[in-house]
């Protein structure tokens, strides 16, 4: 059971900024982000693209302000459980609270604060009518044990890097891969695109272009893939695969946080923006993009804004009985959890005798 | 002043007739958002950067008036479910004054 003082869920720009703002208020945080990385969208959409509204940055790309963040926070010592996605809560007697990931790691927190943006990323699922029925039969969204796949049929569909380079890895490891891919361009990087153009001339892999798959066969487990082809709409191809893996990138989902008896509004959670953006559930508070309230903007500058707010409330929360006082940084500096301290340089006086 | 006309059928079928500003550097995804003929969380995820593909839409009439497809465009639709050959990313029209009379239909929300 991981222990904390405020469980962030989502590792993006706001959740990080979170854990700056408890950390001057002393209190220690862990996030939960279903990412396998931090700095959620900033990292995962828009790396390499200029922002232009953080203030004080004239332009600084999302990255880069991730890899700020994350230097900024440091001293704090934010734990985190990463690739996993917040399941359940519970509420326990004392208030307090147990968060479940989809993997069944408990963290424990007597404030929850849900920093989740526009959800958690999940894999994008075609929309064949019959893909539910064999999913975990022989559909697959994600690769994660390559070796499932020795001496197997494959057909793995798409054509973003992840399909390029995922054909390329199980050319090797499964008896026949094919590639089915909508168009003849493929966007992948340059590198994996000529790998996959050398492979298909040798007939490692079994490139087929311009068509889609279309329709799933099978009794119990996956047997057959239906490939409709473009060019001949009446051309239907059926192919015996053991495995259909269809790679189109990721796209956010409120996910299970939407059963979690949280008010929720136009795929939003509802909070209190008059004074700390608590949520319906005392002691769950929600910031950033995920959160609604009248003239609410999805801002990264608004995000921080609240998550400020927010601690000063969490604070009251853990410590009903202490009184405290904001303090500036350029005042009392940055005192780490890792010992760490930051503060201004002191004035030298030296007299002039 | 320089608002202009255009049909939006949204993803229940029902068309709408609203009045777009050209002066406003608005595109037809902002649009759509502003007049909430979708539900919000399920268009212009990605703010606008043609990089979720929420917004697709099918053009049907003044194909010819719209700018052409960038590169980022293109690859996003080509990773898009229900792609037709009049597919668009709405957040990549921006709304001119040579638009006036546009008609489009929303793709369906993606699985």
């Amino acid at each position: 059971m991981i222990k904390t003082d405020i469980l962030i869920i989502g590792a993006g720009p706001t959740g990080l900024f979170a854990v700056f703002e408890a950390g001057l208020l002393k209190l220690k945080c862990h996030l939960i982000d279903a990412l396998p990385q931090p700095g959620g969208q900033c990292s995962e959409i828009y790396p390499k693209k200029p922002i232009y509204d953080i203030p004080g940055f004239p332009e600084v790309l999302a990255g880069d302000l991730v890899t700020n963040l994350m230097e900024q926070i440091k001293p704090f010592e934010p734990g985190f459980t990463l690739g996993e996605r917040a399941q359940t809560i519970d509420k326990q007697g004392d208030g307090s609270f147990i968060v479940t990931t989809n993997k069944g790691t408990k963290h424990h927190a007597p404030v929850v604060v849900i920093a989740g943006g526009l959800g958690s990323f999940e894999p994008r699922k075609p929309p064949i009518a019959n893909i539910a029925k064999f999913e975990d039969k022989g559909v697959a969204y994600i690769i994660r044990e390559p070796e499932v796949y020795r001496d197997k049929k494959v057909v793995i569909a798409g054509g973003g890097d992840s399909a390029l380079d995922w054909a390329i890895y199980l050319a090797d490891v499964a008896s026949e891969v094919s590639l089915v891919h909508r168009r003849n361009d493929f966007r992948g990087a340059l590198d994996s695109v000529e790998k996959v153009e050398e492979l298909s001339k040798i007939g490692k892999i079994n490139l087929i272009t311009n068509a889609e798959v279309t329709d799933l066969q099978g009794e119990d487990e996956l047997k057959n893939v239906v490939i409709t082809h473009k060019a001949s709409a009446s051309e239907k191809e059926i192919k015996e695969t053991d495995y259909f893996i269809p790679l189109f990138g990721l796209s956010p989902k409120l996910g299970p946080i939407a059963d979690w008896g949280l008010e929720i509004e136009k795929n939003a959670i509802k909070v209190d923006n008059a004074y700390d953006y608590q949520t319906n559930i005392p002691g769950v508070y929600a910031i950033g993009d995920v959160n609604t309230y009248p003239g609410k903007l999805k801002l990264i500058l608004c995000g921080f804004h609240e998550a400020a707010i927010m601690c000063q409330s969490a604070y009251q929360r853990i410590f009903p009985d202490k009184k405290y006082v904001m303090k500036y940084t350029t005042v009392s500096g940055v005192s780490g959890f890792d010992g760490s301290k930051k503060e201004a340089k002191k004035e030298v006086v030296k007299s002039i005798n | 002043m320089s608002d202009i006309k255009i049909t939006i059928i949204d993803r229940e079928g029902e068309a709408h007739v609203v009045d777009a500003p050209t002066d406003m550097n608005m595109n037809l995804m902002e649009v759509v958002r502003s007049y909430e003929l979708a539900k919000e969380g399920t268009i212009g995820i990605c703010g606008g950067m043609a990089m979720c593909a929420s917004c697709q839409c099918y053009i049907l009439n003044l194909e010819h008036m719209l700018p052409e497809q960038s590169m980022e465009e293109e690859d996003m639709l080509d990773q898009a479910f229900f792609v037709e050959d009049n597919s668009r990313l709405s957040c990549q029209i921006p709304i001119t004054e040579q638009l006036d009379g546009l008609e489009v239909k929303l793709a369906p929300e993606a699985p």
